[in-house]
C-alpha cells in the first residue's frame, strides 16, 4: 500500500549515490533488497517504480529485486532454518526464543551505470 | 574490470524473484557489448533510514522529557478509538496524557477522544498524499503542539492498516496491535510483520463472541505463532471486560 512512497525513497538514494564524475551516465539497474517478512509486494513496487522514475534522472532504469527469505535460529537449541510459513516457534524443540536472521531487509544494495561519455 | 564481470555474474546467478532468464540473458548482452562503460556502484543503504533517523530522534527528544510512548495499530474498524476512550479513562486522571491521532481523513476520532484533559492532535495523512501510515516526520511535527513537559504518556493511533504502520518506528518504546474478533483468525498469519514487531496484542469485541463462529483460541494461537512470547488481552470497548488486566499490565510498562 506504501509502495509508491517506497519507491520515491529508493529513487532519491538511487540519485544521490550517483558519483559526481559520472552525472551523465545512464543508470541502467537499481538493486535492492526484500526481505520475505518485509511489508511490501514486489509486483507493486515495480509498478510504482516504474511511474516514479519518469522525469529523473535515473530515465529507464530496471529495479532489480533481489527477494530474501525469511530465515531464524533458535536461542536455545541454535537450530537455523528458512521458514515458509509466519511461525517463530523452534521447528526442532518448540522453543519460543528465535531470532530472526534475515527476512526484514528493505535495503538499496547498488546501481549499475553505464558511462555515456565513455 | 574484470574483477567486476565476475562480480556482476555471480550476482546475476543468485536466486531471482522475478525473470531470471530475461535478467540473465541482458546482463551477458550488456556486458559484452558495454563492459568497460559500465559501473556498479555499491550503496547498501536501508531504504527507510530517513525515517528511521527520525524516529531515533524522537525517541531521543521522548526519553529526556520522560515521555513513554505507545503506537497502536491494527485494521479499520476494530475498534482502537473505542479502546482509547476507555483506556484514557482509566488512566488520565493520575497519568497525564497526550494523543497523536492518524486517519486519512477527518476529524471523528480526535472528537471522541476529547473530554479526558489530554491534548489531542489529528493528522491527517491527505495532505501528505493518502499515506496508510503515519511516518517518523508526522510524529516530529505532531508533538511541537505539545507541551512535553507536562506530558507523560504519549498515544499515537495510527491509521487503520494492518499493513504499512508495521514497516514504519515513529520513536516509540511500545506497539500495541488491536485485532477484533470480527476479522478473520487467521490475520496474524496474514498480517505477519504486524504481529512479530508489537509488543501486545489486544482482541476487542469479545462481547460479541456468542454471536459469531469464531474460534477465540484459534486467533490467540496465531498471534502466538508468529510472537510466542506476546501478552495477548482479550477485551471488550463495550462492556469493559477484560480492562482491568490490560491497563495493569500497561501501568507498569509505563512505570517499569
Amino acid at each position: 500500500m506504501h509502495e509508491m512512497g517506497i519507491a520515491m525513497q529508493i529513487i532519491e538514494i538511487a540519485v544521490a549515490s550517483i558519483p559526481s564524475d559520472l552525472k551523465n551516465a545512464q543508470v541502467k539497474k537499481v538493486n535492492i533488497k526484500v526481505g520475505k517478512l518485509s511489508a511490501v509486494v514486489p509486483e507493486s513496487l515495480h509498478f510504482c517504480f516504474q511511474i516514479a522514475i519518469q522525469d529523473t534522472p535515473l530515465g529507464d532504469a530496471e529495479l532489480n529485486i533481489e527477494e530474501i527469505p525469511l530465515k531464524i535460529r533458535c536461542m536455545d537449541c541454535n537450530d537455523e532454518w528458512i521458514a515458509h510459513e509466519p511461525v517463530f516457534l523452534c521447528r526442532k524443540c518448540n522453543g519460543k526464543s528465535v531470532e530472526m536472521l534475515s527476512g526484514r531487509e528493505l535495503d538499496i544494495t547498488s546501481i549499475e551505470l553505464v558511462d555515456k561519455d565513455g | 574490470m574484470l574483477e567486476f564481470m565476475y562480480k556482476n555474474q555471480r550476482y546475476f546467478h543468485h536466486e531471482h524473484f522475478q525473470k531470471p532468464h530475461h535478467s540473465h540473458n541482458s546482463a551477458r548482452g550488456s556486458m559484452g557489448a558495454n563492459s568497460k562503460d559500465t559501473r556498479e556502484i555499491k550503496i547498501v543503504r536501508k531504504v527507510l533510514d530517513v525515517n528511521d533517523t527520525i524516529a531515533h530522534q524522537n525517541r531521543e527528544l521522548f526519553r529526556e522529557k520522560g515521555v513513554y510512548v505507545i503506537n497502536v495499530m491494527s485494521s479499520p474498524g476494530s475498534g482502537k478509538t473505542a479502546i482509547l476512550v476507555e483506556t484514557l479513562s482509566h488512566i488520565a486522571e493520575k497519568i497525564r496524557c497526550a494523543v497523536i491521532v492518524g486517519d486519512i481523513c477527518t476529524s471523528n476520532d480526535a472528537d471522541r477522544l476529547a473530554g479526558f484533559g489530554a491534548p489531542i492532535v489529528q493528522v491527517n495523512t491527505d495532505a501528505f498524499g493518502g499515506d496508510c501510515h503515519l511516518a517518523a516526520h508526522v510524529i516530529k511535527t505532531a508533538v511541537n503542539s505539545f507541551n512535553l513537559d507536562d506530558i507523560d504518556l504519549l498515544i499515537v493511533e495510527n491509521i487503520g492498516n494492518l499493513v504499512c504502520p508495521a514497516e514504519f518506528d515513529v520513536g516509540e518504546n511500545l506497539r500495541i496491535v488491536v485485532l477484533s474478533v470480527t476479522e478473520g483468525e487467521d490475520k496474524p498469519l496474514k498480517y505477519p510483520l504486524m504481529f512479530r514487531v508489537c509488543d501486545a496484542a489486544l482482541l476487542n469485541k469479545i462481547d460479541l463472541l456468542p454471536y459469531l463462529d469464531y474460534d477465540k483460541e484459534a486467533a490467540v494461537q496465531n498471534i502466538l505463532k508468529v510472537n510466542p512470547q506476546m501478552p495477548v488481552f482479550g477485551i471488550s470497548a463495550k462492556t469493559q471486560e477484560g480492562f482491568d488486566a490490560w491497563i495493569e499490565w500497561l501501568k507498569q510498562k509505563i512505570h517499569g
